[in-house]
């Protein structure tokens, strides 16, 4: 790949990184390119799955829905041959499974979940996550509040107070 | 009363023209601002952060004259880093008050009674004043849009005298955006030398020029040695509040410079100045997002500008963009106000700048691309209005 279009590739992904719904055609005027070469980037890109989706960050407590949001530290003992992909794999089909990262450190998976409830959380720790034969050990953390996510500072708004004209 | 409080010379100063615009355009609260000139960003964290550790720190003391040792350190590696000049840290930097302090500072340690001071203009607007205060004799030079407002040979031709002994430098430009690529540089140089000039170059906005790197004048051949060179951290690193600049030039000068700054102001803030240490070791990454966010609204801007017909030079500095509204016939300021009053979006006349300004308006890309959008929609529409009037 040619260095102009790595780097237009890059342009695009850290724009749409925080703002997905940005129209392609504004989007090429902001970057200073053609507005084809910006679609066609993103087709390519979106085949090659390097974007993989398209989400909307959402503040739930506003939205009025209870959602209970839970951290789980996952010990498990590697499998030969597969290391952790397969116990992995087994744990994030679950649908209720938001995000399941390989991690450093005392434990070994880091496991997020979204739930209604708190016993739906700890119905699937203790009858689907702790009776897989590798799991070791499991520790599950409630998230309490959500001050920032995705890099944005949760429910931030401020007004400008900067004077409306100055040399 | 008969004895008048006053010196002539403050009195003989005009108030900005357009200051009752600025007036009423900051008492309309309701008002979309396209006027102002400062960043919309917060100072980046880890800069406010060292500054709140400065401060439970204690502190609060005075620094030394020229500003903090450390601090001096970090301007010299940065204008290294930047312009590629080389500074003595201690005998030919100065932390002052802001860019502002700088200039005012500089032109009373050169300038004696008589002494004309070239001032391109449109221009920041403390250039003239700070002259007249320090006895010297402002001469406008005004600048031409058909060059982009920039400097040339043929316009300081006109304007230097036997007496002429500075020359102001400001690019990239406040109001127009205006840049000095190195080949524009290097014949006024020829000329600064040739006349045996001074050159204060106000390079407040060096961070923020957009398809090539900022070139000082003090870079070129012979230049150091007769450039005082002005910048600050309110622009490229949105620290307007925190009132810290800094100047460096030949020994000569700067020596004298610290000598008025002691008196007249003692140091610059301590805490700013911890802060800005802060901001010169580790936030290239923040001023470069800072910067890359400018450049997509400057092309939005003037993107809108070319599907609205609205003539505009492309420019490649500072966050404006000075559009040309002679088609309709009207002053700036008649402009600006009709479209404060009709519109409620606020821009600066280009005549706050300098009578060459007329028939422009400064429009300012500090605000999100949404502030943006809305505003210039509503100019959409007056202008609209205006060539359906016609």
């Amino acid at each position: 790949m040619n260095e102009k279009k790595e780097q237009l590739r890059i342009e695009i992904l850290k724009y749409i990184e925080k703002n997905s719904r940005v129209n392609l055609g504004e989007l090429a005027v902001l970057l200073g390119v053609e507005e084809t070469d910006v679609a066609n980037e993103m087709a390519e890109m979106e085949k090659e799955k390097i974007i993989c989706g398209y989400h909307t960050l959402i503040d739930w407590d506003k939205a009025g829905v209870e959602m209970v949001t839970a951290l789980i530290e996952v010990r498990v003992t590697p499998q030969r041959d597969r290391g952790f992909d397969r116990i992995a794999e087994r744990i994030y089909n679950y649908p209720e499974v938001y995000a399941v990262y390989l991690i450093s450190g005392s434990y070994d998976l880091l496991v997020t979940l979204e739930g209604k409830t708190l016993k739906e959380v700890s119905r699937f720790v203790s009858e689907k996550l702790s009776p897989i034969d590798e799991v070791l050990s499991t520790a599950t953390h409630f998230i309490l509040k959500k001050y920032k996510d995705h890099g944005t500072i949760m429910g931030a708004k401020k007004e400008s107070e900067r004077m409306l004209v100055t040399p | 009363m008969t004895r008048n409080p006053l010196s002539k010379k403050i009195i003989d100063i005009q108030p900005s023209g357009i200051r009752k615009f600025f007036d009423v355009a900051n008492e309309m609260k309701d008002a979309i601002s396209l006027g102002v000139g400062e960043p919309d960003f917060d100072t980046p964290w880890r800069i406010r952060e060292e500054g709140i550790f400065s401060l439970e720190k204690g502190r609060t003391f005075y620094t030394s004259n020229a500003g903090l040792q450390e601090l001096r350190n970090e301007i010299c590696k940065y204008l290294e880093r930047k312009i590629h000049v080389s500074y003595d840290p201690k005998k030919e930097t100065l932390v002052t008050v802001g860019g502002s302090e700088a200039i005012d500072v500089g032109l009373r340690c050169m300038l004696d009674p008589g002494d004309e001071v070239l001032i391109p203009q449109p221009c920041y607007v403390s250039y003239l004043p700070c002259t007249v205060m320090a006895d010297g004799v402002p001469v406008t030079v005004p600048l031409q849009h058909e060059n982009e407002f920039k400097l040339t040979v043929e316009d300081l031709e006109k304007y230097t005298t036997p007496k002429t002994k500075v020359l102001i430098m400001p690019f990239p430009n406040n109001p127009t955006g205006s840049v000095m690529t190195k080949e524009d540089l290097e014949p006024v140089a020829e000329f600064v030398k040739e006349h045996d000039l001074f050159v204060l170059s106000d390079e407040i906005y060096s961070e923020l020029t957009y398809g090539s790197e900022h070139v000082s004048i003090a870079s070129l051949p012979g230049m150091r040695e007769r450039t005082i060179v002005i910048n600050g951290f309110s622009k490229g690193f949105a620290m307007t509040g925190w009132r810290l600049g800094f100047c460096c030039g030949p020994e000569v000068i700067i020596e004298q410079m610290v000598k008025l700054h002691q008196f007249a102001i003692m140091c610059a803030p301590t805490i700013s100045q911890y802060a800005a240490v802060e901001g010169l070791r580790n936030c290239d990454d923040e001023v470069q997002e800072m910067r890359k966010s400018y450049d997509q609204r400057r092309r939005f801007l003037m993107n809108e500008f070319k599907r609205m017909g609205l003539e505009c030079f492309e420019p490649h500095g500072a966050f404006y963009v000075f559009p040309s509204i002679r088609e309709f016939g009207m002053t700036s300021e008649e402009f600006a106000t009709r479209l404060l009053n009709e519109e409620k979006v606020a821009v600066v006349p280009g005549t706050a700048f300098g009578d060459c300004g007329e028939g422009f308006l400064r429009i300012s890309y500090a605000y999100s691309l949404e502030d943006l959008k809305e505003a210039l929609g509503r100019v959409e529409n007056f202008i609209r209005r205006l060539r359906g009037e016609e």
